[in-house]
């Protein structure tokens, strides 16, 4: 690729994901973008998102029209600067070649199972580095939650995402069900993995499953963590406990995101999948028991960040309501707390910004 | 990540899983294993298809039961002896040959609840094939699940993916009432997919949102799933943005889902390789016509093979199958509606 | 093997108190019918008592057995209750089923009662079933199939003789040949002649019984099911007998011979030889018997007082118990 022209393409967020459709632009040809800046909005089967600028230049041809499905990799628009020639231009969208989406190849996700603590805990790598980030979702997730902060973080580093006992492809045996208990899974996950030390980053009931096992961290952040404060929705766990069918579960996530409309038939579909496996209703049934017993958190693990001698951030949706934003006030000075636009999702609502507050903290 | 099956091998896996978790679960048919008594080979075929192959071995000849061609003895059996404890799964190889026995199915397992006032389960699985395209003329290549549909007292599954055949057997095997399960022969190696190795379960009831659009909603089942997803692909070049419902159990029917789709888009055709009188095609169309006909923007359009049995010849075998062809004419013609 | 005249008192009396509830029961439910106290129809087993009772004096409530259209003396033979029976033929919803099955839908599954059963022929393929479930799960309980001539001739029931022969299941086939399926004689359906005939066929052990005879039908019972219990397979069994009335309740009954029913009444009345068999024997008294008799009237006739008033189902039975869920 010409060093001067850049491609915009459809990104690949997640296995599933084999095409995009254009939904919006937000810039018009023509007009002058800066690396970061959301340029047009995509929509895959399974969730909406906005693709941003990677360098600053000038958009100049919009191919991916609103309506359009490409393939991933397939090019939505091309970035130049205002003097690269339009002939250049055009003999560039001309000669564009879509790249093999080849799965699991080189750099791709690569799943497995390890034996941690004797119990089969699903894993997924990407990336290669120095610094290992590990992503631990929250309850009723899975590693797939963090498919739109993963591909941005691997580029620099090795990125280990895992399911928690109960959760997607792991184990459904919870053991003691409660925080420190996942925390112990978690880390004889990495003692299976031969990580020593990791820059653990967990969402929700995963945060405080990386504040026990900080530990084993090198930097922490922590989105929308629980065990900071008493209070969770607990009408919204109950929902997604009850839910048996596609529409009760997608009514029951939309508490999840400050829009709802985020909440696609294909997500609640996936989610159900996971719960529709033997033994997943009762381990969920379990965890959320020890740790939401009675609409309350049972865990209150404030304490612990005070004494943390590594680098530590706090990211919060304003508009969570799952857990309230009001849990990252009074934390210690040390911990830096980000707050955004978003809902109980910010790594999937504001996946950029997640990504470049996970990969500053740890380098 | 994903695990690739084909249906024959989710299926496989499905009946492997459930009788070791449950050792009440019995499979019987005819050559399920194949060979019994005779002087060579036993697990000869494994099935019609191959598909009940190494049970045999696994679980041994008691709960593994070959049977002879004795369709209403055998189905029989299989209902008497789900009122008594057990968790029989029984093969009749092709849903043409249930003329023989369907009083067991229809008379006997679907009433038996109703008859004696709620006191008794008959908790059977009856699978069996259906379809055409296999050159197999009159007698093995009907679908007929309308007729068991009609009947009160059975569920009927048409899985269309090797996810829906596993969970859907899983979910067929745990429950109470006699489920009768059809296998479109030609789905068993053609259809693959991501089939998780866990055991897992699909509720009865919901349809499958197979394709997400906004122009038109399409209705289909087992193989008609597959042509009209190719039927969409297509037809987004044309600009025309497919729904495609799976029902997936056609009794207990997901009527709500296929009522929301309507309302969306405001088109229905129904795809159905089953005879057109009074078949599922007729049965959704009905339901639309009856409870959303505010929504239509057009006439409900309905795709079947004609009212005439399988024939055997490959061109008129053809013509009597719905195609591709035939399914995107319809879409169009409610688009231009 | 005890044979029926080594039996307790008890169990004698026991086996004539069943007789006679179904003798007191069938004459009841003729008189019910013909007053119009009952919808739809019924099918009454008067004057074969002793085949019912003779064979399901060896079972006990885990053993099943399904039954014809012709179903009220399997059911009570089993141990089925009379009031909630009789309530199930006025329709109540305090019936045996709810008010759902009627007549020919008795089944009391808690009671080794598996249904009696409107198909003709229906029943073998369902025994051979519970026979299977009982093997496999080796439960050393058996199954038997009552069928009647009509039924003998069903492709069903050849169908099962050879599967439950083939694998040696528990099963006993009583065949009840009481000489009309309908209007139809089995001396002219029934192929080889008796029905007897056919078990050599099958590669299994036949007996024709007098079915008039308690004891000579609980004998041959008693060897097939025990031949059953112990693996040995099944057995088929015909027993000769026949009906104080039509095939149906209003049957006129045009078809049988002159003087027919009133010989089978004078003469081959099963009850008539049970007490003449124990008196001779010095069993059981006059009066013991007589005693049952009238204990048994009264039984029924609080059932139909019951059933009369008894309360109908609600509208919104119509939509319960199709499915255990859906």
């Amino acid at each position: 690729m010409s060093e001067r022209i850049h491609a915009i393409t459809v990104p690949k967020w997640g296995m599933a994901m084999d095409a995009g459709t254009v939904t919006g632009w937000h810039v018009a040809e023509g007009q002058s973008v800066a690396a970061g800046q959301d340029v047009l909005d995509v929509e895959s089967t399974k969730i909406a998102n906005a693709i941003e600028a990677k360098v600053d230049g000038t958009l100049r041809r919009i191919v991916g029209q609103v309506g359009d499905t490409l393939p991933v990799g397939g090019l939505l628009g091309v970035v130049a600067a205002p003097d690269v020639p339009d002939a250049e231009i055009d003999a560039f969208v001309a000669g564009f070649v879509v790249a093999p989406d080849d799965g699991e190849g080189e750099g791709g996700p690569r799943t497995r199972t390890v034996v941690a603590d004797g119990r089969a805990i699903r894993v997924q790598e990407t990336g290669a580095g120095e610094e290992t980030v590990v992503l631990v979702h929250g309850f009723g997730g899975d590693l797939n939650g963090w498919l739109f902060v993963q591909p941005a973080l691997a580029t620099t580093r090795r990125v280990v995402a895992l399911d928690l006992p109960g959760h997607g492809g792991s184990t459904m045996d919870v053991g003691g069900a409660g925080v420190a208990a996942l925390a112990r899974v978690l880390e004889a996950t990495l003692d299976a993995l031969g990580v020593e030390r990791a820059h653990l980053v967990g969402h929700s009931l995963g945060g405080a499953v990386c504040l026990v096992a900080a530990g084993r961290a090198s930097a922490l952040t922590l989105i929308a963590s629980a065990s900071l404060g008493p209070a969770i929705n607990g009408a919204y766990i109950e929902a997604f406990l009850a839910a048996e069918r596609r529409k009760e579960m997608a009514a029951a996530l939309g508490a999840l995101f400050a829009d709802p409309a985020l909440v696609t038939r294909p997500m609640a579909e996936d989610v159900l999948k996971a719960k529709r496996i033997d033994g997943a209703q009762a381990a969920l049934r379990a965890i959320a028991a020890a740790c939401f017993p009675a609409g309350r958190q049972a865990d209150d693990l404030r304490g612990r960040l005070a004494g943390l001698r590594i680098p530590a951030q706090v990211i919060w949706g304003l508009a969570d309501r799952v857990i309230p934003v009001a849990h990252a006030e009074g934390l210690p000075a040390a911990v830096a707390v980000h707050r955004l636009d978003a809902g109980h999702m910010p790594h999937m609502e504001r996946a950029a910004d997640v990504a470049r507050l996970i990969a500053a903290l740890g380098s | 990540m994903a695990r690739i099956l084909s249906y024959r091998q989710a299926l496989s896996e499905a009946f492997r899983q459930e009788m070791e978790r449950d050792p009440t679960i019995i499979m019987l048919g005819e050559d399920i294993a194949g060979g019994k008594g005779a002087p060579g080979d036993q697990d000869a075929w494994g099935g019609d298809m191959g598909i009940t192959k190494g049970l045999i071995g696994r679980f041994g000849e008691a709960r593994v039961i070959d049977t002879p061609i004795s369709e209403s003895a055998f189905i029989g059996a299989a209902v008497g002896a789900a009122t008594c404890g057990l968790r029989p799964v029984v093969e009749l190889m092709f849903v043409d040959f249930m003329g023989v026995c369907f009083d067991q199915i229809f008379n006997q397992a679907a009433k038996f609840r109703y008859m004696f006032g709620g006191k008794a389960r008959t908790p059977v699985v009856i699978r069996t094939q259906i379809g055409a395209g296999y050159r197999a003329a009159a007698q093995h290549s009907q679908c007929l699940y309308p007729l068991f549909t009609h009947i009160p007292g059975l569920k009927c599954v048409v899985p269309s993916t090797p996810y829906d055949a596993k969970g859907l057997f899983m979910t067929a095997v745990r429950d109470d009432d006699p489920v009768v399960f059809f296998e479109h022969k030609l789905l068993y190696d053609k259809a693959k997919g991501d089939v998780p190795e866990a055991p897992y379960t699909i509720p009865f009831g919901e349809a499958a949102i197979v394709r997400d659009g906004k122009d038109v909603t399409i209705v289909a089942l087992a193989r008609m799933v597959h042509f009209a997803q190719d039927v969409a692909t297509d037809l987004a070049k044309e600009g025309i943005d497919v729904e495609i419902v799976d029902p997936r159990t056609i009794s207990p029917l997901d009527e709500e889902t296929i009522l929301d789709s309507v309302a969306k888009t405001g088109r229905l055709v129904v795809v159905d390789e089953a005879y057109p009188r009074c078949g599922m095609a007729a049965d959704i169309a009905s339901l639309v016509a009856e409870h959303a006909f505010d929504d239509l923007k057009a006439p409900i359009r309905k795709v079947t093979p004609p009212h005439t049995p399988v024939p055997f010849a490959p061109e008129l075998e053809d013509a009597f199958i719905p195609s591709r062809a035939r399914i995107a004419d319809a879409v169009r013609s409610v688009m231009r509606a | 093997m005890t044979t029926g005249l080594q039996l307790s008192r008890d169990k004698l009396l026991e086996a004539y108190r069943r007789m006679a509830t179904i003798r007191v029961f069938e004459e009841t439910v003729h008189d019910l019918f013909e007053s119009g106290a009952l919808p739809g129809f019924v099918h009454l087993y008067a004057g074969e008592e002793a085949s019912a009772v003779g064979v399901c004096s060896h079972l006990d409530d885990d053993d099943r057995i399904i039954s014809t259209h012709r179903g009220h003396g399997h059911c009570i033979a089993k141990g089925c209750e009379v009031v909630g029976m009789m309530k199930e033929l006025f329709g109540s919803s305090e019936g045996t089923c709810r008010g759902k099955g009627g007549s020919m839908h008795i089944a009391d599954m808690g009671k080794g009662m598996m249904g009696a059963n409107a198909i003709v022929g229906g029943g073998p393929p369902l025994a051979c079933g519970a026979a299977l479930a009982a093997k496999t799960l080796g439960t050393g309980k058996v199954a038997v199939a009552f069928t009647g001539d009509g039924g003998s001739n069903q492709g069903t029931t050849f169908e099962s003789l050879n599967f439950a022969a083939i694998f040696k299941l528990p099963v006993v086939f009583v065949f009840e040949n009481n000489g009309y399926a309908e209007t139809t004689a089995s001396s002219w359906s029934v192929a080889c002649g008796d029905i007897v005939k056919r078990a050599p066929a099958f590669g299994m052990p036949g007996v024709q019984v007098d079915g008039f005879d308690f004891f000579a039908v609980h004998d041959a019972a008693a060897e097939a099911v025990q031949r059953a219990r112990t693996g040995g397979g099944p057995t088929l069994i015909e027993v000769k007998l026949g009906r104080f009335f039509g095939h149906h309740e209003g049957d006129n009954q045009s078809y049988r011979g002159k003087g027919e029913v009133e010989a089978l009444r004078r003469d081959h009345d099963c009850l008539h030889r049970f007490r003449k068999r124990v008196g001779d024997a010095k069993l059981l008294g006059g009066g013991e018997l007589d005693a049952v008799d009238a204990e048994v009237k009264a039984l029924v006739e609080r059932a139909v007082a019951e059933a009369r008033t008894a309360p109908r189902p609600a509208a919104d039975q119509l939509l319960t118990d199709v499915y255990v869920s859906y």
